[in-house]
This record gives structure tokens, C-alpha cells and sequence, in this order.
């Protein structure tokens, strides 16, 4: 029974990961209508950025996570800013090849500097044993620092006049830009979010897992699945579906064939998406 | 004058096409150049199947890695393991994928714009996992051997193959876009609801250019597989659908030439700059962003509107407005 017990904190843990980066997806992609593809190499970028903050500059695990998340925020910023803005009014399919353009660029700078993967040392690196399950500490760190983050977004977006601006745009563009909402601004702001959040999730995820170029690819994927059965824009569909895939993805890895995992979240995907072509829960038309 | 000058420019470059191997037969590292102009070949024929479904139909499909490596293995094992002649097994290569096409597009097809992006994208994962898992089905790390014909074995004779399909893909898809059925695609590539008000079945136009278009990707993995002489898992890799849609972007989407000229100057530029490595890509991801921002109708298309504009401006002016 503990095994058991132990693959369901695990898949929390992984599902941690899942909820903040679909957060930053789904903001984006309800809000903006961008299928901002590059998000996981935004997260991959983080992770390294921790790396060569911790590993080469000996800056200390919390302090590296706040400087992490803010520059990853800068750098959401200049993404909308370069490439999104000058794309809009155009097909919405050209904004998702820009990202794959993206994707190319960024993965090729981190494998051409740096091929192989890494592994980032832990703050706390010890044990804890509970009710007979050991778990590292870390695994327990990035679980509750997901909550910490989820917890600030929602205070975020439901008690600041930013947060509501941002709200007010994911129910009505056109009105939120009537009322004097700047849609541009809003749309920077969403991509800062957004990224620092992708940002949180790199720097707590790489000291339980190792970094590599190439690890946002199927992690973007995986939140777009997240994404679209939560419903767009959703924050309560992402958080749900992200803590959801990651206990029934622990689940698989433990008793069906760890080599297979990937093919069930994306199967249940092409199902689901070819029975409702917009989503479990969003009516929009895409 | 005028009127000749379109046949006759194709004729010139069908002619450098045909004299090529010939010229780089001549010299010993040239003889190894043949084959570099082969796969981008085979390139432009994968380039042009996904012109077909993205270009004229507006539905980004980012399987077609995943459809030219299942062409290539159904060729390889046709081949190889079930002992059918070479070239009803290319055919058969054709109709697996085609068939897969059609049966993976029933679902798909019912979404529509990045949705159909990520759709396919998680089928070409799907691909990619069970390739790389099922040993049985793939050959491993070793990957699946392909032996083809002895009159096959001389480089140039297979470069001669591949022009020759090449030439016919590019009929095969003019013919379909001069059609109804291409003025139908092109239709729901503007507007999808204003072509089902007219009366044109979407859904049924979209799931038949889909499948001719896996059917033609199917015959480039049937011909990597033979120019190769052996598949191994990596030609199902998602890298590949990225790849060739790189190549039909910067060549130029929805028209004929603009393919060709993608995925043949880029792969050719790629294999030229091997020495980069990874960087080739950092250079590629960036010019691909610079081209949907600044040139969405790629390199043939901007060369097209420059021309136009040209004309406009320095050519004899039109018929004086009445």
C-alpha cells in the first residue's frame, strides 16, 4: 500500500510541474489567443539559467529562484514584444510557426553550448519517512511550492486591478478594451506571468530531475494537452488536469510500462479533441 | 515572346536538372554532391505533399515526419521482411500511408487551426514512441535494411529516379490545384464557414487533400528508405515534420516552385554548413521567425510581389483607365 501511496505523492510532484507550466499556457493561450509553443523552451531556459546561477555562480537555491523568475519574465516580455506583437491580425497558425522558429533557436543555442545534460544539486538534500513512505525533501518542496504559486496567482489575478484587468480581458477582449484596459500592456504583463511561472516550475523541478535541451519539447506538448481538456483559460481546468495527468502518468510509469506513458496522455488527446473539436470544456470555436 | 517565357525557363532548369550528375560525375568529390542533390529531392517531395495540405488547404499538419517514416518502414518491409518486388512495394509504401492519413484525418480533421497543429504533432509523438519501443516493428538502434535492385546501385541512376518523381509529384499537384478540388481547398484555406454556406464540403475536401498529400509524403519515405538502403527510427522523429515545414515556409507557401526551392537551396545549404553542427539550427530557427513576420509568403513569394511591384512601377503602364 505504501508504494502505492509513494507513486501518488510522486505523481502530485510531477503534476506540480504540469499545473505551472499549463498556468502559463493557459493565460496565454485563453487570454491571447497565441499557441505560444516555445513556453516549455522558456521553462528549459530557466532550468539552465538555475544551473549556471547555483552551479558557476554560487548563488544560493531561493535567491536564484527569485532572480530565475524575474529574468525569465523580462524575457516573456521581449518574446511578445519581437515576436508575437508584429505577428497579430495575422493567421493564427503563423504566431505557432514563429514559436517552432523559437523552439529551433533556443534548443540549438543550449546543445550547441552545452550537449550533454546536467544535474543540479539539491538545497536540502535529505529523506524524510512518513507514515512509511521516504520521500526526498525536494519532491516535497516543489509540491508545496506549487501550491505557494498557485495560491499567489489566484490573489493575483482576483485582488489586484492588474489581476482583474487580466480577468476582465479572458471574458471580453473587445469590452476590456473599451473600458480603457491597454490590451497591449495586458498582453506583456500575461507573457511576464506566464513565463516566471514556467521560470518557478524549471527551478523546483531541476533538482529532482536532470536538465536537458531537449526536455521542454514534450512538456510543452503535455500542457497544451492540459490546456485543451481543462478548457481555455481556465485556471481551475489547468490546475485539475495538471494534477490529474501527473498521478495517472506516476500511475502508468509504476504498474502498465514507463516506455509507453507519453503515447497514452497523447492518445487520450486526439480522442477526447475528436469527439469535442474545441475541448472538453471550452465552446469557443478555435 | 512573352508567352514562351515560362515553358522555356522550366525547360532550362529541367535541362541543368537532367546535365547535373553528368557535370559532377567528373570529378571524385563531386560524385558524392549527387547524392546530396538526391535527398534534397526526396525533400522537395515531402515539401510539396505538405504544400498541398498546408499551403492551398490552410490546415498545418505537423505529421508529415511521422507519415514519410512510416512510408519508409512500410517500404522497407515490404521489401525486406514480406519479399515484394521493389516497385510494387513503393505503391504499396503509398497506400499504407495514404490509408493511415485517411484514418488518423477522420478524427483530426474536425479541428481546426493550431488545434490541428497540436493534434497532429501528439500523433507524430505517438509515432515516434511506439517506433522507438517496438523493437519487432522497427528494427532497433540497428533500424531495417533495405536492399533495392542491382540496376539501382549506381548513384546517378537514382538521382534520375527521384527527378523523375519529383517531375511527377509536381504535375500530379499542378493538376490538383488547377482542378475544382483545388479551387475548393483554396476556398476553405480563406474561409471555412462562407465555402460550407456555398455548398462545398469542407470536412470531405479537407480529408481528400489530406490523404493525397500523406500519400505523396509516403512515396519520399519510400524513396529516403532506397537512397539510404536502410530506416531506422529517427525518420518518424517530429524534428522532421519542423524540418520540412522550415522548408516550405522559407520557400513559399501555396505555390509550386516555392517547395522546390525550400527544401532543395536549404538542404543543400545545410549540408554545406555541417561544419556549424548545432548551430545550423539557431541560424534556421531565427531566419524561420524573420520569414513569417517579415515574408509570410516566403522567398518565391516575395520574389513574386517584388516582381509585381516592379512591373507596376517601371514597366509599360497597363491599359490607361477609361
Amino acid at each position: 500500500m505504501s508504494f502505492f501511496f509513494k507513486q501518488i505523492v510522486i505523481g502530485i510532484q510531477l503534476g506540480s510541474q504540469y499545473v505551472l507550466v499549463a498556468l502559463g499556457l493557459t493565460l496565454i493561450f485563453g487570454i491571447l489567443d497565441i499557441s505560444h509553443f516555445a513556453h516549455g523552451h522558456m521553462y528549459m531556459i530557466g532550468a539552465y539559467l538555475l544551473y549556471i546561477l547555483m552551479v558557476l555562480g554560487g548563488v544560493n537555491y531561493w535567491l536564484a529562484l527569485i532572480i530565475c523568475m524575474a529574468a525569465l519574465a523580462v524575457a516573456g516580455v521581449i518574446v511578445e514584444r519581437v515576436i508575437y506583437r508584429p505577428l497579430q491580425g495575422s493567421p493564427s497558425i503563423n504566431s505557432f510557426i514563429a514559436a517552432i522558429g523559437m523552439i529551433l533557436f533556443l534548443e540549438a543555442l543550449v546543445r550547441g553550448i552545452q550537449p550533454t545534460s546536467l544535474n543540479v544539486p539539491k538545497p536540502i538534500d535529505r529523506t524524510v519517512t512518513f507514515l512509511g513512505i521516504t520521500m526526498e525533501v525536494q519532491r516535497l518542496i516543489v509540491i508545496a511550492g506549487a501550491i505557494i504559486f498557485i495560491v499567489l496567482l489566484q490573489l493575483f489575478i482576483k485582488r489586484t486591478r492588474l489581476g482583474t484587468a487580466i480577468e476582465a480581458m479572458a471574458q471580453d477582449r473587445e469590452g476590456a478594451a473599451l473600458v480603457g484596459i491597454s490590451v497591449s500592456r495586458m498582453s506583456a504583463l500575461t507573457f511576464a506571468v506566464a513565463t516566471a511561472l514556467a521560470a518557478a516550475a524549471a527551478v523546483l523541478m531541476a533538482p529532482v530531475a536532470y536538465i536537458a535541451p531537449e526536455m521542454g519539447s514534450v512538456l510543452v506538448l503535455k500542457a497544451f494537452v492540459i490546456v485543451v481538456l481543462g478548457g481555455l483559460g481556465s485556471i481551475k481546468g489547468a490546475i485539475f488536469g495538471g494534477y490529474l495527468l501527473g498521478i495517472l502518468e506516476a500511475l502508468a510509469i509504476a504498474y502498465i510500462s514507463s516506455a509507453y506513458k507519453d503515447v497514452f496522455a497523447f492518445g487520450v488527446l486526439i480522442i477526447i479533441l475528436a469527439i469535442r473539436p474545441t475541448g472538453l470544456f471550452g465552446g469557443r470555436e478555435a | 515572346m512573352k508567352k514562351y517565357g515560362k515553358p522555356a525557363a522550366l525547360f532550362v532548369i529541367l535541362a541543368i536538372a537532367i546535365a547535373l550528375p553528368l557535370l559532377l560525375n567528373m570529378s571524385r568529390r563531386g560524385k558524392f554532391q549527387i547524392q546530396v542533390f538526391t535527398i534534397a529531392m526526396i525533400w522537395a517531395i515531402a515539401t510539396l505533399s505538405l504544400n498541398l495540405i498546408l499551403g492551398y488547404t490552410g490546415q498545418a499538419c505537423l505529421a508529415h515526419g511521422a507519415f514519410f517514416g512510416i512510408g519508409a518502414y512500410a517500404f522497407a518491409i515490404c521489401v525486406e521482411r514480406v519479399g515484394i518486388n521493389f516497385w510494387p512495394s513503393i505503391l504499396i509504401a503509398c497506400l499504407v500511408t495514404a490509408t493511415l492519413g485517411f484514418l488518423v484525418g477522420l478524427p483530426s480533421l474536425r479541428t481546426k487551426g493550431p488545434y490541428f497543429a497540436i493534434v497532429t504533432l501528439c500523433f507524430n509523438v505517438i509515432v515516434y514512441n511506439v517506433f522507438e519501443n517496438w523493437t519487432w516493428l522497427s528494427g532497433g538502434i540497428k533500424g531495417q535494411t533495405v536492399t533495392i535492385p542491382s540496376y539501382l546501385g549506381e548513384r546517378w541512376v537514382r538521382y534520375y529516379l527521384v527527378l523523375a518523381c519529383l517531375v511527377l509529384v509536381l504535375i500530379i499537384e499542378r493538376q490538383i490545384v488547377k482542378s475544382l478540388l483545388g479551387s475548393s481547398l483554396i476556398a476553405i484555406r480563406s474561409n471555412e464557414n462562407l465555402t460550407e454556406a456555398v455548398g462545398i464540403s469542407s470536412f470531405r475536401n479537407k480529408l481528400l487533400s489530406f490523404t493525397v498529400s500523406c500519400f505523396l509524403v509516403g512515396l519520399a519515405g519510400a524513396l529516403f528508405a532506397m537512397e539510404k538502403g536502410s530506416v531506422d527510427t529517427t525518420v518518424t522523429n517530429y524534428l522532421y515534420s519542423f524540418y520540412i515545414l522550415i522548408y516550405l515556409l522559407i520557400g513559399g507557401v501555396a505555390t509550386l516552385a516555392g517547395p522546390v526551392v525550400g527544401a532543395i537551396g536549404i538542404f543543400y545549404l545545410l549540408e554545406r554548413i555541417q561544419s556549424l553542427k548545432e548551430f545550423r539550427f539557431l541560424i534556421f530557427g531565427l531566419i524561420l521567425v524573420v520569414v513569417i513576420i517579415y515574408l509570410p509568403m516566403g522567398v518565391v513569394g516575395g520574389i513574386k510581389q517584388f516582381w509585381e511591384w516592379a512591373k507596376d512601377k517601371w514597366g509599360k503602364p497597363a491599359e490607361a483607365p477609361e
